[in-house]
């Protein structure tokens, strides 16, 4: 089955406001998409829809993931799916330990597939092993989830999740914002190193240059709630070097969808 | 007169001549005195602002029995659980507010240590007991230490003498067991003496479900650069009603730590009442609750600055379920001349239903000019952007749900300094909160290490 995600004509709102206007997308395994657009347009919107955020009610339209209904899926169910969000802000969860959390996500989605829990060394080592995939410092492991986390430290821990949990289809919003030039240089190789050819991968960014690191093969462009462009990598490129205003145009003269 | 007044005052002309230290002069006197107070002053009602929440004079019975002697001797540890397994402690037992002994009812130690009765240290002490004993002013304190005073029975006597550290903790045991209506009023003595330092674990328990009123009043003497840790572990059935009344008193440079944390309770009032006596003490106050059902607890706590240059901290937590509710009282008084108090003061609690109550008032009194006061509470609900976070990564409700409010109140079970004990909390909070540790039918707190924390299979109640 090539096929993992397909959004179809997804309208979503926020307290009676209408955030996302009929949204189209289709994500095959082994595919990595790029989603850009200015500020407020509905990005992380999407993405929250997608881990089942109950804040936003859906209006219109469907989700296909892995041919089931994402919206019979609870928050939890989607994660054990293999749906794995990189929030833009992580939250703080202070006295919960990452490896108290990872250990007790990690045992639940693997009670979820028949599998046993794994022993204390076990994971122990498996740690270890994901640690350095996003060269995460022992310290930083033993604190609070993101409790005093630096920005770009919230962002690593993020992917040191993602690394643990082995997700199928990751989505990650604006994980290289905040990161300084070695970090995003780390991040994006830890998120390459997750990639196979089974998985795919939504990146949302505001910059071109994440995506000299993680090579898109569709970039999308979403405005006003709406994916109203896709192209191949060299959009980004364009879009860096443009802006949007003339999405922005070409939308408003209805030259786009 | 109420019932209950009356009841109390035939209870008191029927044994006024046995009980303890009645055969002094100035003891009897004390009791008289107290018994007199209260039967003017009757039982606090909701007229009282520290009462006005939950009332005990609501809730007591019109019956209530004492047991004038002491328990024949039993192995009260041998069907009794709260063991704090491994914590290493020198443990006293009480049943039904008498000391259960095999052999000595109070021991002089070689060092000079005095453990054991406090019936009989004013047989045997009464110098040195008096020198302590009884020096709240009962005019000034709530009318249940009137109560306690006319009539109390025995308790726990302490001594440690100047320039002692003593390794091993000490632990109180309090078990009530009894058939019909029992009053059981314990009065506890500690008194430790310069440059020395103690670990005192006190658990309160019930063994066999009865109609009780328990009303302990312990009284604590730090001298100067003494040092206390107080813990206090309160697990009782639904059916108690249990007031711990604890005034400390401290000297120059003494140190005091209380750590009081209540699992299950009927009906529990906690009230610490701190006197800074002198300079540069410190007090440092450590509480938490985890209630559900129909229990309440009420943490009364009172701070006086007599002095410059004191240090007092009040941290208290709790969560309350289904309709279950919490009260935290914090009154700091600051005398004129204690410049440069520090106090500080916060409370935070987690209320899980709509019907759960929880309320909570700081009470400042700031008479001096220089001086550092904070205070803050906060009663809320889960944090539900922490509750989706977990939740996205797999984690199902129940326990993310769990995971928070162990993260919420372990932070408690940190400021123990006992190991031992403090991975003991860590496992009875867990269990607490996962429905485990509730009242059965002999044994209370399963203090077993070999329960570990398992989020799959466990239903959750709190
Ligand atoms: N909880 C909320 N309450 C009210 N409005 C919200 C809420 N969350 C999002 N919105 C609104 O929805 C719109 C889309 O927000 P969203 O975060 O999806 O944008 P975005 O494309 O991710 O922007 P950015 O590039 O700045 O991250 C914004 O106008 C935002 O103000
Ligand atoms: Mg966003």
């Amino acid at each position: 089955m090539l096929q993992m995600l397909e959004i179809n004509n997804l309208h979503v709102s926020i307290k009676g406001k209408e955030i996302l206007k009929g949204v189209n997308l289709k994500v095959n395994r082994g595919e990595v998409h790029a989603i850009m657009g200015p500020n407020g347009t509905g990005k992380s919107t999407l993405a929250s829809v997608i881990a089942g955020k109950e804040l936003f009610e859906v209006t219109e339209g469907t989700i296909t993931y892995k041919n089931k209904n994402l919206f019979d899926l609870s928050i939890e169910d989607r994660a054990r799916e293999g749906i794995f969000v990189g929030f833009q802000y992580p939250v703080e969860i202070p006295g919960v330990s990452i490896s108290n959390f990872m250990k007790t996500a990690l045992n639940e989605i693997r009670q979820y597939r028949g599998l046993p829990p794994l022993t204390a060394s076990e994971f122990l080592k498996l740690m270890e092993e994901k640690k350095k995939v996003v060269e995460l410092t022992a310290k930083l492991s033993n604190r609070s989830v993101n409790e005093g986390f630096s920005g770009g430290e919230k962002k690593k821990n993020e992917i040191f999740q993602m690394a643990m949990l082995e997700p199928e289809l990751s989505i990650l919003d604006e994980t290289d914002s905040g990161l300084d030039i070695d970090a995003l240089r780390i991040v994006a190789n830890g998120v390459n190193q997750l990639k196979t050819k089974e998985t795919a991968t939504i990146v949302i960014t505001h910059y071109q240059r994440l995506l000299d690191y993680i090579v898109p093969d569709v970039v999308h462009v979403l405005f006003d709630g709406k994916i109203v462009k896709s192209g191949p990598k060299e959009l980004a490129l364009e879009l860096e070097e443009k802006g949007y205003d003339w999405i922005k145009q070409e939308y408003e003269q209805g030259k786009l969808i | 007169m109420k019932p209950f007044t009356q009841n109390i005052q035939s209870l008191y002309q029927a044994h006024k001549q046995e009980l303890a230290g009645s055969d002094q002069p100035q003891i009897a006197a004390k009791r008289e005195t107290a018994a007199n107070h209260f039967f003017q002053t009757e039982l606090p009602t909701r007229k009282y602002e520290t009462w006005r929440h939950h009332a005990i004079d609501e809730l007591v019975s019109e019956k209530y029995d004492i047991q004038t002697q002491p328990s024949p001797y039993q192995p009260v540890n041998e069907y009794f659980k709260c063991e704090l397994k491994n914590i290493n402690a020198n443990t006293y037992t009480f049943l039904n507010g008498w000391y259960v002994h095999e052999n000595s009812p109070l021991t002089v130690f070689d060092n000079g240590m005095i453990i054991g009765s406090l019936a009989e240290a004013l047989k045997s002490h009464p110098a040195l007991v008096s020198e302590y004993f009884a020096k709240q002013d009962i005019e000034k304190n709530d009318n249940l230490l009137s109560l306690n005073e006319a009539l109390f029975t025995d308790g726990l006597f302490v001594y440690i003498p100047d320039n002692l550290s003593v390794e091993i903790p000490i632990q109180l045991i309090s078990i009530v067991h009894c058939f019909s209506p029992l009053l059981v009023q314990q009065r506890n003595l500690i008194v430790i003496g310069k440059n020395s330092s103690l670990s005192l674990v006190q658990c309160d328990d019930s063994f066999k479900n009865c109609e009780s009123f328990i009303n302990n009043v312990t009284e604590i003497f730090l001298q100067q650069n003494a040092h206390l840790h107080y813990y206090k572990l309160e697990n009782k059935d639904e059916k108690s009603l249990l007031v711990n009344q604890v005034y400390v008193n401290q000297s120059e440079y003494s140190e005091f730590v209380a750590n009081t944390i209540t699992f299950n309770a009927g009906f529990v009032r906690n009230s610490m009442n701190v006197n800074l006596n002198e300079p540069e003490a410190t007090t440092k106050l450590y509480g938490l609750y985890l209630v559900d059902k129909e229990q309440y607890v009420d943490n009364q706590i009172f701070v006086r600055h007599f002095a410059p240059n004191c240090t007092s901290y009040q941290l208290y937590k709790g969560i309350a379920d289904d309709k279950a509710s919490a009260n935290f009282n914090g009154h700091i008084y600051v005398a004129p001349n204690a410049q440069q108090t520090n106090a500080y003061q916060s409370s935070k609690n987690i209320s899980l239903t709509d019907e759960a109550r929880i309320t909570t008032q700081p009470f400042l009194e700031i008479y001096a000019d220089d001086v550092k006061c904070s205070h803050g509470s906060t009663v809320g609900q889960l944090d539900e952007e922490a509750l989706y976070y977990l939740r996205s990564r797999g984690i199902c409700e129940r326990n993310a749900r769990r995971l928070l409010l162990f993260a919420f109140a372990n932070e408690m079970a940190e400021f123990v300094d006992i190991e031992s004990l403090r991975e003991r909390l860590n496992d009875m909070i867990r269990r607490r909160l996962s429905g485990e540790l509730t009242i059965c039918d002999n044994c209370r707190l399963h203090c077993s290490a070999e329960h570990h924390f398992s989020f799959e299979n466990i239903s959750i109640k709190l």
